[in-house]
């Protein structure tokens, strides 16, 4: 099947003013598509704790979202120093953001558990010192 | 309700077709065709912002004339609070409603006493809504349409309450109705307005069936008839004000969330600042909060497009006239207020859409992708559309064209140049 639709963002690393233009972008389209309400939520709301991730942690990557009648992915590839134990930064609460970031009220540990949350299908590639892939998928139907 | 009515509407021959409304335009309703401004009906959330911009004065609100009152025998002005902070030097509210008797009305009902019992009530809803916080409050009628058309997970948490200017009405008229004795089509409700929003909301409401109002005036065509009876009403002042500090408050931003006596609370103004906090509390950015209040123009009713003054100066007015007053005056009384929370489904109507079905979607929204790659990109709005996105998106809906494009018409004409030269040399 190959009638989809993707969509491209760039994201620089530590630029908090910026983050969140791909969720926002990505939200409007799909309302523009009239994708169910509930679905555009949890796309949105995953999709912007992915971008946040990149902002704080990495050293900036690209997201791609790709549209089909069956299902939204998200892929989230940054080049960064990755993740040292996926399972642990799983948990609710566990992070490894500095200080400063904390101060801005992010780093609360609830990025990843929020994107298994919002999403039906989460996957993490990860290379310490190389950077890291996230993907997700919310389905249609 | 799927009718869409607009109280903004076009002079079509003072507009000259430039592009100051159609980039100011929140959410990209109005089109230049044919040289003229082109309101796209079911868009337009009747905020006024075009009004502000439009340098040639071309935008116009629909509201009634002050001769409507000779249609109804007995006449109540419903007076907003934010008319309050509109004159100077004026130190009693009560010289302001007796003017408004002099000037022709038999009663007058303060749409602030209503909000003092609208206070009450939301206070108690949100006590007894914690699974519907932050509750996003209703007065402000264009952004109860804005996010009708564009934020459907919102709409639960909506305060379904009647705006203050609604139970004002039907107070009035009950009230009206007892001491006349008259009939209720005798009986003319007419509203002074700050805004064209709230002209919408009368003829076509959301969340409740019919508005009980009759007559929509201008803030700005009351002011200058009012001026004159002003001045011989101090002499002779009648008592009639029934708002106290909350009340009055409402007239501008943060005097409603601000009666609800609590502090977890967020208070935006002026439509662009509404609609990002609308984003952001629906991609859950937001959190703890149990109220929200928005209004779509900066510093509240008193920002509004038909006001006179300039609403910060009038914020400070409503200030200095509320501080000695009691803290609340009106109270809700259930034997008076029967009726007091929406009786219709407020449901989401999705009007940007473009496809009719996913797959539709993607085929529409993958030319708009491919027509944005080839337009410069520079959102001149020389097609009449606010962005290449949106001339893009329009040509999808097959409401306009390629060559609308000022460049692609330019590099069409330039390769036909070619080609016609490239002919003319072959001869």
């Amino acid at each position: 099947m190959n009638e989809s639709i993707t969509l491209n963002y760039d994201v620089d690393s530590s630029d908090f003013t910026r983050a969140g233009e791909a969720s926002s972008n990505v939200k409007r389209t799909l309302k523009l598509m009239d994708v169910d309400p509930e679905i555009v939520r949890r796309v949105a709301i995953s999709l912007y704790e992915g971008e946040i991730n990149m902002v704080i942690h990495s050293y900036g990557g690209e997201i791609k979202v790709i549209i089909t009648p069956d299902e939204i992915e998200m892929v989230l590839r940054d080049k960064g120093p990755g993740i040292e134990d996926t399972e642990l930064a799983m948990k609710a609460g566990y992070s490894t953001a500095p200080d400063n970031i904390r101060s801005l009220g992010f780093g609360a540990g609830m990025g990843l558990p929020n994107m298994k949350r919002y999403s039906d299908d989460l996957k993490i590639e990860s290379k310490v010192g190389v950077g890291t892939t996230v993907r997700m998928k919310v389905y249609i139907s | 309700m799927s009718e869409f009515y607009n109280s903004v509407y076009l002079k079509e021959e003072l507009c000259m077709g430039c592009i100051n409304c159609i980039k100011r335009c929140p959410t990209q309703a109005i089109r230049v065709r044919d040289g003229k401004a082109f309101i796209i009906k079911e868009f337009c959330i009747d905020c006024g912002e075009c009004i502000r911009i439009c340098p040639h004065h071309a935008k116009e609100v629909t509201y009634d004339a002050p001769n409507i009152m000779e249609k109804f025998e007995y006449n109540i002005a419903l007076p907003a609070p934010s008319l309050y902070g509109q004159f100077n030097n004026l130190d009693d509210i009560n010289i302001l409603l007796t003017a408004l008797k002099r000037m022709g009305f038999d009663d007058v009902y303060e749409v602030s006493s209503a909000a003092e019992i609208v206070s009450e009530l939301t206070r108690k809803y949100v006590a007894e809504n914690k699974d519907k916080w932050p509750i996003i409050s209703t007065a402000c009628p264009t952004v109860v349409r804005l996010i009708q058309i564009r934020f459907p997970n919102l709409l639960e948490h909506l305060l379904p309450i009647y705006a203050p200017v609604d139970l004002a009405a039907i107070n009035a008229r009950k009230k009206a109705m007892k001491e006349t004795g008259l009939p209720s089509d005798k009986i003319g409700v007419i509203f002074i307005s700050p805004c064209p929003a709230k002209v919408t909301a009368v003829k076509s409401p959301i969340g409740i069936d019919k508005s009980e109002i009759d007559g929509v005036l201008a803030m700005k065509e009351v002011y200058t008839i009012l001026l004159p009876f002003m001045k011989e009403s101090i002499n002779d002042v009648e008592d009639v004000s029934k708002s106290g500090r909350i009340g009055i408050g409402w007239g501008s931003s943060g005097g409603e969330a601000g009666a609800l006596l609590m502090d977890n609370y967020l208070a935006a103004d002026g439509i662009d600042n509404v609609i990002r906090v609308l984003d952001d509390l629906e991609d859950q950015k937001l959190e703890q909060l149990e109220f929200i209040e928005l209004n779509a123009c900066a510093g509240g009713c008193v920002g509004g497009v038909l006001t006179v003054e300039n609403p910060y100066a009038a914020k400070v007015k409503l200030k200095r006239l509320r501080k000695y007053l009691p803290v609340s005056i009106s109270h809700y009384d259930e034997n008076e207020n029967s009726n007091t929370f929406w009786t219709e489904d407020v449901l989401y109507e999705p009007v940007f859409k473009i496809g009719n079905n996913m797959h539709d979607s993607i085929k529409k929204m993958a030319r708009v992708e491919d027509l944005c790659e080839r337009f410069p990109g520079l959102d001149c709005g020389s097609c009449g559309a606010p962005t290449c996105k949106a001339l893009a998106e329009d040509i999808v809906r097959g409401v306009a064209k390629e060559e609308d494009c000022i460049h692609i018409l330019k590099d069409y004409i330039h390769r036909l140049s070619g080609e016609l030269s490239r002919l003319d040399g072959k001869k």
